[in-house]
């Protein structure tokens, strides 16, 4: 078995997925390798060569992968692509970007999210919002999978380095430019990192409300979610989506504050590990699901758990 | 401008669904089945370019069963010009709808063909990247506002971390997000007059792609269900319980 992981990084920093995502290729076994792209990325690999386990790391440092887009990145790809068994990335956006190209070049298929690995050949998934979950088999020459990174724990950092390899392949990317990017500021943690998550539906009732969800959170150290409702009602961002089509989160502690719980939005909080809902609404569906319920006005309860945190 | 838009007929998005007891599936006896909600926004933003002038005609296709004309029929009712049927009853996997996507671009030769970024069936958000790679477009995936120059699109993606502007050379494929529009409700007329428009049905299994499933399901299994907890009268005493009996703050 030979796995390949295609890191993803800010610049700056290894994202926290890409761990998750080495875990996930372990398991296949073999001796695993890490891509990664961008320009001028020394600080990234620097942290990547520490990852425990892994081989030889690959390096594409290039002003034609700065923006890391799916054209010219899977071009790249698909010339590494013979010595691998398994390819996998992160099933997050830059990994449901980029792999399913490779895929179509490669004429092979692709699994997306794969939570569980059975043999190297042998994956689960889940289907219809996580209501169902599909045992699934293949066999290709070169396996390709997202990998939902709650599933899989984080790879630890060690002394060793991994072995080195600068990539010289040029792919220009004469289809799409990158034009802005207008990335979130916040202090707090990352949503799919965050120990405890807090999160609130369209009972906050206005943006501004958010406030008080964010003092909660701001005393937990944890961070803060939002319900679909609560996006497309502009009160939230939409990188703060958890659900079916936005983020997967499984936090130790989720509190869902003035969500109803739509089974798209359970799709992505549900493996949490404990979970609280704050809800007018003692009908709500949010809990059937919940260890712990509230049936309060969020309004009233939201800084009296403020201040007793 | 010609606009392609795919589009999926899927279990309604509110329906909890069964797995079936001998694992072999999904209970679809008598499911309310509808138009997959992105294919839906993929439509209606397809049928915005129209009215604003950027595009000269709205194709939707659906690859699935007879069936799938239903569907076919709400993206017409919204607005869509005419529709092609690539009829089949197999289960086809992304690739392989990727494929047949592929011919009906080479045929058709739009410049733009818009998709849903997934299908809330089977969850994969494949298709529409797998399309750009067949034919050689630029992708614009998870799209959440998009706009028409001359020989460009400009699209906004909504990404984990924030939003990324980017400008694809046209021809392009792009697939979307929840945010990109709010689509319409038909109204009885265009419901009415969608009855009278064509809809060219056809064989998938006629364009000589081999469309096999090359992923096998073992088996598809209901997910461990969360016991129900219980309720708490204060705020304090679920504060309490959070530090005494969870131990997770």
């Amino acid at each position: 078995m030979r796995p390949l992981v295609i890191a993803e990084h800010q610049q700056q920093t290894l994202d926290a997925a890409t761990l998750s995502t080495v875990t996930a290729a372990q398991q296949i076994g073999g001796k695993v390798d890490l891509l990664i792209c961008g320009e001028n990325i020394s600080s990234v690999v620097d942290q990547a060569a520490k990852i425990e386990g892994i081989y030889q790391l690959l390096v594409a440092d290039h002003v034609c992968y700065k923006d890391q887009l799916a054209e010219n990145t899977s071009k790249l790809l698909l010339t590494l692509s013979e010595n691998y068994t398994h390819i996998f990335a992160a099933a997050t956006t830059q990994g449901k970007n980029l792999l399913p190209r490779l895929a179509a070049l490669l004429d092979v298929p692709q699994l997306s999210e794969i939570i569980q690995i059975i043999d190297a050949n042998t994956f689960v998934r889940p289907i219809y919002a996580g209501n169902a979950l599909a045992t699934v088999q293949l066999e290709e020459a070169t396996i390709l999978a997202t990998v939902r990174s709650t599933a899989f724990d984080a790879v630890p950092f060690c002394d060793d380095q991994a072995v080195i390899v600068y990539l010289d392949d040029v792919h220009e990317n004469d289809l799409s430019r990158f034009i802005a990017e207008d990335l979130s500021q916040s202090d707090r943690p990352e949503l799919g990192a965050a120990r405890i998550v807090v999160s609130g539906g369209r009972g906050m009732g206005s943006g501004d409300n958010f406030s008080l969800l964010n003092n909660v959170a701001d005393k937990l150290g944890a961070a803060v979610g939002a319900s679909r409702a609560a996006v497309d009602a502009g009160f939230a961002a939409n990188d703060m989506q958890v659900g079916q089509t936005g983020k997967i989160v499984a936090p130790e502690l989720y509190i869902a504050v003035g969500i109803s719980g739509a089974i798209q939005h359970l799709a992505g909080m549900k493996d949490s590990k404990v979970i609280v809902a704050i809800n007018q609404d003692a009908d709500a569906p949010i809990f059937q699901v919940a260890d712990y319920g509230l049936v309060s006005d969020l309004f009233e309860s939201l800084p009296q758990l403020e201040q007793l945190l | 401008m010609k606009i392609l838009v795919a589009v999926k007929r899927v279990v309604d998005a509110n329906i909890k669904v069964r797995v079936l007891s001998d694992e072999t599936g999904i209970d679809m006896n008598d499911t309310k089945m509808a138009l997959n909600p992105f294919c839906e926004i993929a439509v209606e933003e397809a049928i915005r370019l129209k009215e604003s002038g950027s595009a000269s005609e709205v194709i939707v296709v659906s690859i699935g069963p007879e069936k799938s004309q239903e569907q076919l029929r709400t993206a017409l009712a919204l607005g869509a010009d005419r529709a092609i049927l690539l009829q089949t009853d197999q289960v086809i996997e992304p690739l392989s709808v990727a494929k047949l996507l592929a011919k009906l671009v080479q045929e058709e030769q739009p410049e733009l063909v818009i998709l849903g970024k997934q299908s809330i069936d089977s969850d994969n958000n494949q298709t529409a990247q797998m399309l750009a790679a067949l034919t050689g477009r630029p992708q614009g995936t998870f799209i959440s506002q998009l706009s028409v120059d001359n020989s460009a699109i400009h699209i906004t993606r909504e990404v984990d971390n924030g939003l990324q502007k980017l400008s694809l050379q046209l021809p392009a494929v792009v697939s979307v997000d929840l945010r990109l529009n709010e689509p319409r409700f038909a109204s009885l007329p265009s419901i009415m007059k969608a009855k009278r428009k064509p809809i060219d049905r056809r064989s998938a299994e006629s364009f000589g792609i081999d469309l096999s499933p090359r992923i096998k399901h073992l088996k598809i299994t209901t997910p461990a269900e969360r016991k129900s907890g219980q309720l708490v009268a204060s705020v304090a005493e679920l504060v309490g319980k959070l530090k005494l009996e969870a131990e997770v703050i």
